[in-house]
């Protein structure tokens, strides 16, 4: 018998704790996030719940019950601001003056919102997404804002963007590089999603350079480009990428890149007695490969947790998964599986006017990963595909007559 | 409440009190009903809460939409001529006593 200290209450924190009964683990476990709330959807932040849909009861992961029939001690509300592992028990100390002993130690210490480095960026309105205080931040300041603009042309920002259109709002979206989410799609996604945000009336501002924010003394009421021009805004939305929350493993010694801590394939981390998972960790390229990724998604974190458990309940199971993941903006449903990281071939299948289509990736002839816009079927087949290991001929991808699930053949 | 009975595929069952408007999927994971794994929390992204519906409840509960129906092309189990992804079946009084299978596979 064991004790168990999972730091961190968000999406990977919870699976560790829900996956470690499952694993029949019987040792106390004890949860604790510093969020006033349990753990609960962060997807629905930029979209449903921003716009009336979902409550925060209905984000909630599981019932306040569930966690005590399972016999998880869920502690919200309270920091973890210090470990110490050199003695024959680990001792945690919180921000409230707690002291908590455990054998083992899971970090899923998530990430945080890069801040935007410029003058005003600390003026009212001036906001980012990341946890309910943010989106209700956001939610506050919303119905009163007739301009909005979005610094940074990656997932969130375009979520918010779309929704904001949706709501009226004149919106412009600045993004320093020469495309759209570039470090997740291809120039052909792009640029369809350049070309259908425009379509709903946002401007999408490409190499744009931000000079300063600009208010009125207290407020925001707009953004300064360099050359001088300024784009009104009632509300700036900045979403320009996560930094990996490292501190306590920095602190306990633990090997890191950047602030993410860096695991193995069973997710341990370099000192055996401690398992990370989630948006903080650097891990093995899940489909194998010397790569190592970072992996900002559900999916990852309930998967990657859910090996973590395993570890933790003496299971050697090594972390094998096709990763995916979605984005819904306005009524285009982005649905992406595998990494495309160095792909050296695109195919493009179906027309990207039409809003509905998807780019195939492939590297040395082989499938790797899909971009799929209201395409669910050629996203469901690569994925499966991906999954047993199989591929798409490229030179056959591209023929909407062919569903691409009878074009799967092993590589 | 409405009532919703899940049944497992070695036929183990649970029945619980649903959150009027919550859906089939949203009742059965807050409460920790092994086999609805539900990954995009109700996105319609990920079929992995995929159900057959009671012969008696088909008609009540309807058919899938567009999106959905090519989601459940790809699932994990076959599909059935009953089946639907349960983030998309919303609990209300008119599905009291609903009782759905789970589907054996989901990821």
């Amino acid at each position: 018998m064991s004790d168990i200290l999972i730091v961190g209450a968000g999406q990977a924190g919870m699976q560790i704790a829900v996956s470690l009964r499952d694993n029949g683990f019987d040792g106390r476990i004890e949860l604790v996030g510093e969020e006033p709330h349990g753990p609960y959807q962060r997807p629905p932040l930029s979209k449903a719940f921003l716009h009336g849909s979902a409550d925060i009861e209905t984000l909630e992961l599981r019932s306040p019950s569930f966690y005590v029939d399972n016999k998880i001690v869920m502690v919200p509300d309270e920091k973890v601001v210090s470990v110490d592992l050199s003695g024959e028990r680990g001792l945690a100390v919180t921000d409230t003056g707690r002291e908590i002993h455990f054998d083992k130690l899971a970090l899923a210490t998530g990430s945080t919102p890069r801040r935007l480095p410029i003058e005003g960026a600390e003026l009212d309105g001036v906001l980012y997404l990341r946890g309910i205080a943010d989106a209700v931040a956001l939610k506050n300041h919303w119905d009163a804002a007739a301009s909005v603009v979005v610094i940074g042309g990656g997932f969130i920002g375009l979520e918010v963007a779309a929704g904001a259109r949706m709501d009226g709002k004149q919106v412009t979206v600045l993004e320093a590089a020469d495309r759209l989410i570039a470090r997740a799609v291809s120039p052909e996604t792009s640029e369809f999603y350049r070309a259908a945000h425009e379509r709903r009336g946002t401007s999408v501002r490409l190499g744009a350079k931000i000079s300063r924010i600009v208010g009125d003394g207290t407020k925001v009421t707009g953004v300064e480009l360099d050359g001088g021009e300024v784009v009104p805004a009632d509300i700036v939305m900045v979403g320009i990428g996560v930094i990996a929350r490292g501190e306590l493993a920095e602190q306990l010694g633990l090997e890191t890149v950047n602030g993410a801590i860096v695991v193995n394939e069973f997710a341990e981390t370099s000192d055996p007695r401690v398992i990370a998972a989630g948006d903080a960790v650097l891990l093995p390229h899940p489909l194998g490969g010397d790569a190592q990724v970072r992996l900002e998604s559900v999916q990852n974190a309930v998967d990657q947790a859910k090996t973590a458990a395993k570890t933790l309940a003496g299971v050697r199971e090594p972390y094998r998964a096709v990763p995916w993941f979605w984005s819904d903006q306005a009524d285009l449903k982005l649905q992406i599986a595998g990494l495309s990281t160095g792909y050296d071939q695109t195919v493009v299948r179906g027309t990207p006017d039409d809003e509905s289509f998807s780019v195939l990736y492939y590297r040395d002839d082989r499938l790797i990963a899909i971009d799929s816009v209201n395409a669910v079927s050629d996203y469901m087949a690569v994925r499966k595909a991906l999954g047993s290991g199989s591929t798409i001929p490229a030179e056959l991808a591209h023929n909407l007559e062919t569903p691409l699930k009878t074009l799967v053949v092993d590589s | 409440m409405p009532k919703v009975t899940y049944i497992q595929p070695d036929g183990a069952e649970i029945t619980l009190d649903a959150r009027d408007g919550d859906s089939v999927m949203e009742t059965a994971v807050k409460n920790g009903v092994r086999g609805i794994v539900a990954e995009c929390g109700g996105a319609c992204a990920c079929a992995t809460c995929h159900v057959f519906i009671d012969e008696a409840f088909t008609a009540t509960v309807g058919e899938p939409g567009p999106l959905e129906d090519d989601m459940l092309d790809g699932a994990a189990s076959d599909r059935q001529a009953n089946s639907r992804l349960s983030c998309q079946v919303k609990m209300s009084a008119e599905l009291d006593g609903l009782v759905v299978r789970i589907a054996p596979e989901q990821v």
